[in-house]
């Protein structure tokens, strides 16, 4: 993976499959403690004891195509390589928290990359789950909650066009405003 | 910058086309996002495929994600469903694919016989 953003992509996919209906993110950047961290919440079915030790293991998947899963090893060894760690704590029935730590500066420090991308496919991809997404920017800070957003919506759907675009420009426009950066993208 | 205020306009605007076509069968476009696509690339077909169905408003368009289906090095893989057609599958797509697919098999029915299976294997 190239980018945190991918790897969130891919961890979150592991929430839906879990059956989550609520799934939140909440993402720090903060340059003072010199961090990165993020923790992914959801509501899925969560794992017994002994399974939240094997997924550490990339011979352990849940998918019957083949005996491998690189996503947790994956985003576990590009933590470790920053100074960080992740953690994993779930209770059948109730959900999981996986919570991911890197060291800001470090130099092998992935970038963050495209947020709005994985959100955008998130949240469109899979409508009928609700998202809660928290990003914080040092001081600064942006918050997406689905459901207040299908609440105006009403019967119109997020896969519409026009809501798509919509949803497209409110992230990208919102994420760069966290950084100091103006944007400016489709006019109404 | 735009906030939630845009969306009931929004709402407002799209209403009557939903309701025209609530029990339409529309096209269906496959994105494989699991471990293997998301790091072949998946992320950005998918957006590609999205940014192109609503600028063109293509209100019977659908995009939905999958899994792996076991051909990791031919990811992205997308597979995109007509209604009374056989499905199509395409291979190691791009941004640059999704776009042309979109005009030539989803706008005009012709697939795109280079990026498919058939021309990989």
């Amino acid at each position: 993976m190239k980018e945190l953003s991918l790897h969130i992509l891919d961890i979150i996919q592991n929430s839906i499959a879990a059956g989550a209906a609520l799934i939140q993110l909440d993402l720090t950047e903060d340059s003072n403690s010199d961090l990165l961290m993020f923790r992914i919440t959801d509501n899925g079915c969560g794992m017994p004891p002994e399974m939240v030790r094997q997924v550490m293991d990339p011979f352990t998947t849940s998918r019957k195509t083949r005996k491998v899963g690189l996503g947790i090893p994956l985003l576990k060894a590009a933590a470790e390589h920053t100074g960080g760690g992740i953690c994993i704590s779930s209770e059948p029935g109730r959900g999981t928290v996986l919570e991911a730590r890197f060291g800001y500066s470090h130099i092998d420090r992935q970038p963050l990359g495209n947020m709005a991308e994985t959100m955008l496919g998130l949240v469109t991809g899979y409508d009928s789950i609700d998202f809660v997404y928290h990003h914080k920017v040092n001081e600064k800070e942006f918050t997406m909650d689905t459901r207040e957003i299908k609440s105006i919506l009403g019967e119109v759907s997020l896969k519409e066009p026009e809501v798509m675009l919509w949803l497209s420009d409110f992230l990208k426009e919102n994420e760069a405003a966290l950084y100091g950066e103006e944007m400016n993208t489709r006019k109404e | 910058m735009k906030s939630l205020a845009d969306l009931e306009a929004i709402r407002k605007k799209t209403l009557d086309q939903v309701i025209l076509r609530k029990d339409s069968e529309g096209t269906r476009i496959v994105v494989g996002m699991a471990t293997c696509g998301i790091a072949a690339g998946a992320r950005p077909v998918m957006n590609a495929f999205m940014e192109e169905i609503a600028k063109r408003g293509l209100e019977h368009v659908t995009i939905t994600q999958t899994g792996c289906i076991g051909m990791c090095r031919l990811e992205p893989i997308v597979e995109v469903f007509v209604p009374g057609k056989e499905k199509v599958t395409y291979v190691k797509m791009s941004p640059e694919k999704a776009v042309r697919v979109v005009n030539e098999h989803i706008v005009n029915g012709n697939p795109v016989a280079e990026y498919t299976i058939g021309a990989a294997e």
